[in-house]
């Protein structure tokens, strides 16, 4: 599916599926009758929806940055997750992560930039409204998932801390605590903890960029990437860092995590690009999730992962199997 | 009293019975929806690792049979075999199907390194679980035996296809690894030209 320009996207809220009927998935197939129930349900807070835990937050929501396609369910969402901070299966976010203390959080902000320092979380936050955009996610790994996020535009909550002209790139930093992130106490993990990541100034200041601290109108589980994380949709999910410490405005082009480990296969921009393949998976297709066993859920994937309108002029002139 | 012909036929069984429960758990996991999001690639990952683990069962049977000098252990090896074999195929099956739905063929089977090890592991068990029965075996005499030390290939390969697959963490492969690793060495020291070699004076 292509993405038009802006008034496309354009939805409606209330033509999004309400949550209590995505919740109750699994019981409404249980058949036809419960299916048209659950349906004619009228939204939020409905009878039988289960709580989405976390607290709620107040966000506008913005259709103009929105797609209409489906979402994935909270229950998926939340429960399939690469957070390698808590192991590398799938589950093991979910079933770990409530050892990370979110709460009190402090972010340190360094670098070319005149109001560094080291800011708790609510204060950073406080000066802005945040938003609801509903993002397709999509991992290196050949699945996407469609996510409600809400937070703030990157760009708003950078401007605060006012980069110097020689701020060039922004490099973000995940936590780093064994005791609370069982992941980082292996002792055969190859990642130099903590996790690493950046972006380039302009890619920074795109209208896509976002931090998220939420999703599904609640603030973000652990195992999403509380209490707060970035989300770049044009790039794969590696880029888009979770549980974020440290931020860093620099002149030289950051190393992140995966450049590190796997250079050959992991670029610094990790555009979503059909036409660029993986060592390990082919790029040319998805499968968008939930998807079915026997009817696998494929889409053709889309440069910039249908993103291009917004995010394409970045790249100009740059060859982009090359800067992979 | 069970006679001991009942009790190799019962230990047959229960072998038998064990070697079943991943696929079973599977499927149950299929009926009850448990598989989550992505189940293609669950069942793909699960099935790979119940022929992975079997392969390594059949291997620690002979070591099995020298330890404890009961020879039971090796009248369930072709079995444990043929059962990593059905795995092993499903395994590969569920690949086309669910991880490359049947595109890219050619891309996955020459660029893809640790799908290459996978495939050469697989493409030798084939003809090793073609040849498994006694008939089979009598047919080849000799030659026999040295075929099916293919299997030694077989489990190397299908652990090089495992470690590839290490994002960042290679702490369940290594310990694999050194399983594989204790299986092929004592293989080595019990062999009998091993054994002149180096411990002639002893024995
Ligand atoms: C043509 C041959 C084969 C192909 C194309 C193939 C492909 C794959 C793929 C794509 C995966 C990763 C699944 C995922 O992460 O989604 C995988 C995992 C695996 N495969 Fe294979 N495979 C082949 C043969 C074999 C054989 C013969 C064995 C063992 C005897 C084997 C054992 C495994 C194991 C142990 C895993 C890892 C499971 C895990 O991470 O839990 N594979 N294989």
């Amino acid at each position: 599916m292509i993405i038009k320009k802006r008034p496309a996207w354009s939805l409606p809220h209330s033509q999004v599926t309400p949550e209590s009927v995505f919740l109750n998935r699994r019981r409404f197939m249980t058949g036809a009758l419960a299916a048209t129930a659950a349906l004619a349900l009228p939204g939020y807070g409905a009878a039988g929806s289960l709580p989405v835990p976390g607290e709620m937050l107040k966000y506008k929501k913005m259709p103009d940055w929105s797609t209409d396609e489906g979402l994935t369910p909270y229950e998926d969402a939340t429960s399939y997750n690469n957070f390698y901070e808590f192991g590398t299966d799938k589950g093991d976010p979910k079933r770990y992560a409530s050892a990370l203390k979110t709460a009190p959080w402090t972010v340190t902000v360094e670098g070319e930039c005149s109001k560094g320092g080291e800011y708790a979380l609510e204060d950073i936050l406080k000066p802005h409204d945040y938003q609801e955009r509903i993002y397709r996610l999509r991992c290196v790994e050949a699945w996407s998932m469609v996510v409600p996020w809400i937070g703030v535009p990157l760009a708003d909550l950078l401007t605060q801390f006012e980069p110097t002209p020689r701020a060039r790139y922004v490099y973000f930093e995940t936590l780093f605590e064994p005791e609370q992130m069982r992941g980082q106490r292996s002792a055969f993990s190859t990642i130099d903890w903590p996790y690493r990541e950046g972006l380039r100034m302009d890619e920074a200041m795109n209208e896509l960029s976002f931090m998220a601290v939420g999703l599904y109108g609640k603030t973000l589980p652990n195992q999403n990437g509380g209490p707060m994380r970035l989300v770049v949709p044009w790039k794969y999910g590696f880029k888009s860092i979770k549980s974020i410490v440290k931020i860093r405005f620099q002149e030289t082009r950051p190393k992140t995590t995966w450049e590190l480990i796997a250079p050959s296969e992991y670029g610094f921009y990790a555009n979503v690009n059909p036409e660029v393949d993986h060592p390990r998976w082919s790029q040319k297709r998805e499968r968008r999730l939930p998807s079915g066993l026997f009817s696998v859920n494929w889409m053709d994937t889309q440069k910039f992962n249908g993103y291009g309108d917004q995010v394409a002029q970045l790249y100009r002139g740059m060859d982009l199997k090359r800067f992979f | 009293m069970a006679s001991s012909e009942s009790r190799a036929l019962g230990f047959h069984l229960s072998i038998a019975v064990l070697a079943c429960v991943p696929g079973l758990i599977l499927v149950s996991d299929m009926l009850y929806s448990r598989l989550g999001p992505d189940p293609g690639e669950v069942v793909t990952k699960s099935l790979g690792m119940a022929a992975f683990q079997l392969l390594l069962a059949t291997l620690c049977l002979t070591p099995l049979r020298k330890l404890t000098g009961w020879p039971g252990w090796l009248r369930v090896r072709r079995m444990l075999g043929l059962f990593s074999f059905c795995y092993a195929a499903l395994h590969v099956l569920a690949f086309f199907q669910f991880i490359i739905g049947w595109q890219d063929l050619w891309s996955s089977f020459t660029r893809r390194p640790y799908i290459i090890f996978g495939l050469i592991a697989f493409v030798i068990m084939v003809p090793l679980a073609a040849t498994s029965s006694k008939a089979m075996m009598r047919r080849l005499g000799k030659r026999w035996k040295v075929l099916h030390r293919g299997v030694y290939i077989v489990a190397v390969s299908a652990w090089v296809h495992f470690l590839w697959q290490a994002r960042s963490d290679v702490g369940e492969m290594l310990a694999y690894g050194f399983l594989l690793l204790f299986l092929l060495v004592a293989r080595v020291i019990w062999s009998s030209a091993f054994k002149r070699r180096f411990v002639s004076g002893v024995q």
